[in-house]
């Protein structure tokens, strides 16, 4: 039976220091395909289109629903989940690549530690007193509530960084996603109490002003955040926050 | 007064349970070396929807605990110890402030407090929830205070890191893991004072199901290979609407229901909502394995699946689109994005699929499990649900035993129960026997490839061991893993490396795996009842299902005077087979009664 086949060029390297090359394989076509069940299918099957038996392709996958941000790759020049990339809306062949803004380690498979990093640095929590019962939480304005919900989809999954020309090795930019969580942390009644840190820290290196406002982050995140809305206001933000440091010396 | 010492405990696993005990650690004065498959913040936590359940009573219901308790032992067909479940619901309203003042964005009233909706199995309103997404909001919510503790310095992420077991002194408790990084495949030995594991569910043994690829229950097969009970094993929740895929399943949340969404197939010519016709009190909101029952009657035995498939309807459309994008918009989204079609014009198609555990390793009611200091709590305990979960009760008991285990593990490191430290010579020797098994099978060079073995066991699960199981059934189910088992020893890798290799720590995952269907099957063979999630059909004399004059399959019903215990799993390291034998549990609370969904309970 000739099945159809989906033709994939895959940029595979064997380790942190090694050289990328790139191998194809093909993968029997199946209706709702997707490139992680596509991975999959290598795995049981790891072939090189030259008949050549080579170790299956390595790349990061948990959920499969995109929302716990682990199998983001460049799919066809775009970073974006590989589990809801459909083999249906791609054009063939299928170029897959890791997300070079941040260290590979294997193949696809690359190391974002540096955003969970940057989630220290703006302090992205709210400073309870503890997890004990300490009294009621305070009634929140449900149209805030929804904003905060909006920015708290976000999934560290790199998209925005990857997409984002002001983040790499020519700049010390965290990038679109922990930026904006900042403002999220803002919003929150208990939260805001410490804005005044949050934002300071946005003021230092690496911090909003190395955003150069190209607009790509907002084009590419997989939760369709209004990153740069709330990068704008951050920024207003941030300037009032540096007219009150001088006022308060 | 003396400052506390720094007891460091080992906690393995960063969802909702790991994270929740983290904190509880670190508030109490301790320190965690935390390890985790991922980035904790990728934990399979987040892949719950729907909500989690506590009587905040804001509805003008009259809810209460005692409501919420009653349906929760009733939902499981009194099987879970109602102790522990007590606790559990008469901290839960506490737990949801908490995670308000962390800043959990809860949907909201216009009032601005949070917003309430119904669940199955549930007549008050009691799930809070954050639109679609919950789980993902309330794992982000720990995720950021475990982060601020880590800045602290309380806390020390290994992520990335494979637990692979745990090692004991010399008086049998345990002390430390061995675990492997997964990106250098450096294996190293832990020491730690008490250890606790969180490490989820085995959905992973079953192939496709809702559960993330990391849910394989490796971790726990582990510690069961090492002298762990396992209780209730074959209680495996199939959850009713998830989206069939090759893949894996894409859950549809009960939410979907809670809001007012109908199951239906076409009969006659017309549309026919079963569930309704079925269960008239509670109608699409009956507990899962109720409503997992009857999609697999209405398909597989009435041939009435949509174009004769496995399917049926579960239909939104006819609800306000901007109500939907408010309340369950991620997961609309994600089927649109999937599948194709939107749901709220047309109606979504969906199948039952496996999707929790109610079983796990075996804990009494502070999270111990039988061996010295070794705890457990999360999906991968056996506590709180009994023979099913309640839909948003899952959330509740991941962080509810997690603010139970953290500080015993904390109180039981001080206690100076647990004997000596491990010697370096005991953490080398640990070390070595993981460092050689992996060496061992990075050369495996056989002719089976893992990942395809793999999913013939998934297939074989769901073909014995599901909605539908009879002992024949599983008698030949626990023969063919057998077999899989021993085709395991003949596995090739086609990667030999030490950069991440993912093939080997798969083959090694793959083994538990086997291991731990063995005991599902094995514990499913032994229960002689049909209880909550595990239904099993009567064998006539010549060995084929029973039916009765209607053609109707014949199950067998509870039967409490034998079977209202706990089973308890143990590992023959001889054979490798499970061994089954019974416990007897606290259900002195709430009177058994008859579980019928078809009217309004009645207590």
């Amino acid at each position: 039976m000739a099945d159809k086949m989906v033709r994939f060029i895959i940029e595979r390297q064997d380790g942190p220091n090694e050289k990328p090359y790139n191998q194809e394989f093909d993968v029997p076509y199946r209706p709702a395909l997707n490139v992680v069940a596509s991975l999959m299918e290598i795995q049981k099957n790891p072939v090189t289109v030259d008949g050549k038996r080579v170790p299956p392709v390595v790349w990061e996958c948990n959920c499969l629903e995109k929302v716990c941000g682990a199998c983001m790759m460049v799919i066809n020049g775009m970073a974006r989940q590989a589990c809801c990339a459909l083999i249906d809306e791609l054009k063939q062949p299928i170029h897959l690549q890791p997300a070079r803004t941040f260290p590979v380690i294997r193949d696809l498979l690359i190391d974002r530690s540096v955003m969970f990093e940057s989630l220290k640095k703006i302090q992205g929590w709210v400073e309870v007193d503890g997890s004990w019962e300490v009294k009621d939480a305070p009634i929140q304005n449900p149209y805030t509530a929804e904003t905060a919900y909006e920015i708290s989809h976000c999934m560290t999954c790199g998209c925005c960084l990857e997409a984002c020309p002001n983040v790499g090795p020519q700049s010390d930019f965290i990038g679109p996603a922990p930026t904006v969580q900042a403002y999220l942390f803002n919003l929150h009644p208990l939260g805001k109490f410490d804005a005044p840190k949050r934002l300071n820290a946005l003021m230092e290196k690496g911090g909003i002003t190395s955003c150069g406002n190209s607009q790509n982050c907002v084009e590419v995140c997989p939760k369709s955040i209004k990153l740069t809305t709330y990068l704008a206001q951050l920024n207003r933000d941030v300037n009032k926050q540096a007219l009150r440091n001088m006022f308060d010396k | 007064m003396a400052a506390k010492p720094e007891n460091k405990i080992i906690v393995v696993g960063g969802g909702l349970s790991g994270l929740m005990a983290t904190m509880k650690i670190c508030e109490g004065g301790g320190k965690v070396d935390l390890f985790s498959y991922c980035p904790v913040k990728r934990s399979h936590s987040l892949c719950a929807q729907g909500g989690i359940n506590a009587c905040m009573d804001t509805k003008g219901e009259h809810d209460s605990i005692y409501e919420h308790f009653d349906d929760t032992v009733y939902g499981g067909d009194f099987l879970a110890d109602q102790i522990a479940v007590k606790g559990m619901v008469e901290a839960a309203p506490k737990l949801i402030k908490m995670f308000d003042r962390m800043g959990v964005p809860f949907t909201r009233t216009p009032e601005g407090v949070l917003d309430l909706r119904n669940f199955g199995g549930q007549k008050n309103k009691r799930t809070c929830f954050a639109g679609s997404t919950t789980g993902q909001q309330l794992l982000y919510a720990l995720d950021e205070q475990v982060r601020r503790l880590e800045v602290k310095g309380k806390v020390q992420k290994y992520e990335f890191w494979e637990f692979i077991k745990v090692i004991k002194n010399k008086e049998g408790a345990v002390r430390g893991i061995v675990a492997q990084n997964m990106n250098t495949n450096e294996i190293v030995a832990f020491p730690g004072e008490v250890v606790i594991l969180a490490t989820g569910g085995p959905g992973q043994v079953f192939g496709r199901c809702t559960a993330s690829t990391i849910c394989n229950g490796s971790a726990v097969t582990a510690v069961y290979k090492q002298g762990a009970h396992i209780g209730n094993p074959e209680f495996i929740q199939i959850h009713p609407t998830a989206i069939p895929g090759s893949d894996k399943n894409r859950l549809m949340s009960e939410a979907c229901r809670g809001e007012g969404g109908r199951v239906w197939v076409y009969k006659d010519g017309k549309p026919w909502y079963f569930l309704e016709e079925m269960y008239p009190a509670y109608g699409n909101l009956v507990p899962r394995d109720v409503a997992s029952r009857a999609i697999y009657k209405v398909c597989v035995h009435m041939g009435l699946g949509i174009n004769g498939e496995n399917r049926v309807y579960l239909d939104l459309s006819h609800i306000p689109a901007d109500y939907l994008e408010h309340k369950l918009g991620g997961i609309l989204e994600m089927y649109s994005e999937f599948v194709g079609d939107d749901p709220r014009k047309v109606p979504m198609e969906i199948f039952p699929s496996v999707h929790y555990s109610m079983g796990g390793i075996w804990v009494d009611r502070l999270h111990h499990t039988n061996i010295p200091g070794l705890m457990a709590s999360g999906e991968c305990d056996y506590q709180y649900h009994g023979a099913n979960r309640l839909g948003a009760n899952s959330l509740l008991s991941a962080t509810y035993s997690g603010t139970v285990s953290g500080p015993e593990a904390l109180r039981l490191a001080r206690s100076g129960e647990l004997g000596p430290m491990l010697t370096q010579e005991e953490l080398d020797a640990a070390r070595q026997e993981c460092v050689e098994e992996f060496d061992k099978i990075r050369a495996m060079d056989g002719e089976e490839n893992a990942h395809r073995l793999h999913q013939e066991l998934g297939e074989l699960m769901y073909k014995y061991v599901a909605i539908e199981r009879d002992n024949n059934g599983l008698d030949q189910c626990l023969k063919e893993l057998k077999g899989i088992l021993k085709r395991w020893d003949n596995i090739g890798v086609t990667d030999h490396g030490t950069v991440a290799n993912q093939e080997a720590m798969f083959v090694r995952q793959l083994r538990n795996m086997i291991l731990y269907a063995m005991v599902v099957t094995k514990a499913a063979r032994m229960r002689d009842e049909s209880r909550g999630a595990h239904a099993k059909i009567k064998l006539d004399a010549n060995g084929k299902q029973m039916k009765d004059a209607d053609g109707e399959l014949v199950f067998m019903g509870r039967d409490d005077e034998h079977f209202m215990r706990t089973t308890i799993v143990d590992y023959d390291p001889a054979t490798e087979e499970p061994q089954v034998s019974y416990m007897e549990f606290d259900h002195s609370l709430i009177k058994p009664r008859a579980r019928n969904y078809a009217v309004a309970k009645k207590e």
